[in-house]
């Protein structure tokens, strides 16, 4: 499932200024570029952990940010998953209770559906302190999917996953594009990845977009 | 232990676990408050909660009077509180709230706050997020902090015997006890409820050191 993703804004951390003026429709957008290019600060303005300076943020027809018009969605209403790169598990609850944290009551269902698909219900009683990368990786993809979010942000997931492992999560992270028909903002540095999982990309470079289009632009 | 040691044992721990579970909700939420908000009159609130520590007890105690008393503003209350248990409680909890604000606050400020955002972002509100994320990450230091007020309650004097006097069977704490039976003369009584106030406030603030310890060494 395509949506129209409107991204007009600036927003200035120091000296690192990041300006975004795009609209595109994709199902998965790939945010390509080198460390530094602005992709995370990209991520987090989308879910609303750091606020731009002025602009607009609009995701499936909807305004998230647009001060000029007095609108600011609050973190916990922009229905935006996040899966940030160190998958910011919480320490404290075992893996069954970091899933259902975000599920609405009675969503026994979704849980079960999600868990299935990442094939990690067998980790449910687990202290996430003794995951492997991969696993909580897909923990925290697990989640943010069982909020049924309306954008599915992903930065850069395996970047923590040594290379050997790397081949065997991508294939989680497109059945949840396929079955679960989540559209995405797929961060990455490495174009063969961004290939696999994306239809569009968006090329960062210190702060400002210098490539756009379909993934074919990439290079090889 | 003669039933007066004991009476006087038994009296001061429990004024001093009613003054501590007292201060104990509006302490935790007045540190969260102070780590985690920005408001007007921040600093000046900052300064006032700590007063106690640096002020003389007896005047603390005085001020404590001078509200609490049949002329003050809270004299109309329909309920008398000078010179009885409850003006026991009110000292200790005066006296112990800027112990508990001091020592839970650095724990809330080390909690990462990434985590609270990503608790918004999988739909929780602020005070979700308060219950579930920051205050279990940051219980170590809230319990040391409560430990520790829970000791300066037991060892409270000044304040307390300007607004509780020291009625025996009413009133009469340990310091309170330990400092009659000096004036006195009565040196055995003195040793006997010295010894029982080192050993429970050694107890207290060894297992609050243990725990404010193991926090700042392991803050997730």
């Amino acid at each position: 499932m395509s949506i129209p993703i409107r991204l007009q804004f600036t927003l200035k951390q120091g000296n690192f200024e990041l300006t975004i003026n795009e609209n595109v429709e994709a199902q998965v957008l790939a945010v390509y570029g080198p460390s530094g290019a602005g992709k995370t600060s990209l991520l987090e303005a989308i879910a609303g952990w750091r606020e731009p300076q002025s602009g607009e943020i609009e995701i499936g027809g909807r305004v998230l940010f647009a001060p000029a018009q007095h609108i600011r969605i609050p973190i916990r209403q922009r229905r935006i998953g996040y899966v940030p790169q160190d998958a910011l598990l919480f320490p404290h609850l075992t893996v069954r209770r970091n899933i259902s944290y975000g599920a609405p009551p009675h969503e026994a269902g979704t849980i079960d559906r999600v868990s299935a698909i990442l094939e990690i219900a067998a980790l449910a009683d687990r202290r996430v302190s003794g995951l492997s990368g991969g696993e909580r990786q897909r923990v925290a993809l697990a989640r943010a999917l069982v909020t049924s979010p309306a954008l599915l942000l992903m930065d850069e997931p395996l970047a923590a996953v040594d290379i050997a492992r790397r081949q065997r999560i991508l294939p989680y992270v497109r059945r949840v594009r396929d079955e679960l028909n989540v559209p995405m903002v797929y961060v990455t540095h490495q174009a063969s990845e961004a290939r696999a999982i994306a239809d569009h990309v968006l090329m960062l470079d210190e702060g400002r977009v210098v490539g756009r289009g379909t993934v074919d632009l990439l290079p090889t | 232990m003669t039933p007066e040691l004991m009476q006087i044992t038994i009296f001061t721990l429990a004024v001093a676990l009613v003054a501590t579970a007292t201060l104990l909700v509006p302490g935790t939420l007045l540190a969260w408050l102070l780590a985690r908000s920005e408001f007007p009159g921040k600093a000046l609130l900052e300064t006032v909660v700590s007063l106690p520590l640096v002020m003389p007890p007896v005047a603390t105690g005085l001020i404590l009077l001078w509200v609490f008393g049949t002329r003050g503003p809270f004299g109309g209350l329909g309920f008398e509180i000078i010179f009885t248990w409850k003006a026991v409680v009110l000292a200790m909890a005066i006296m112990g709230l800027p112990l508990l604000v001091r020592t839970a606050r650095p724990g809330f400020e080390q909690v990462p706050r990434r985590y609270e955002l990503m608790a918004e972002s999988l739909g929780a509100g602020r005070l979700r997020v308060l219950w579930t994320i920051t205050l279990p990450l940051a219980l170590r230091s809230v319990i040391g902090g409560t430990l520790l007020a829970f000791s300066r309650a037991l060892g409270e004097f000044g304040a307390t015997v300007v607004v509780a006097g020291s009625i025996p069977g009413r009133t009469l704490t340990l310091p309170v006890a330990i400092y009659t039976a000096t004036e006195t003369g009565q040196d055995r009584q003195a040793a006997a409820l010295l010894a029982i106030s080192v050993t429970m406030a050694f107890g207290a603030v060894w297992v609050s050191n243990r725990l404010v310890y193991a926090t700042s060494k392991n803050p997730g």
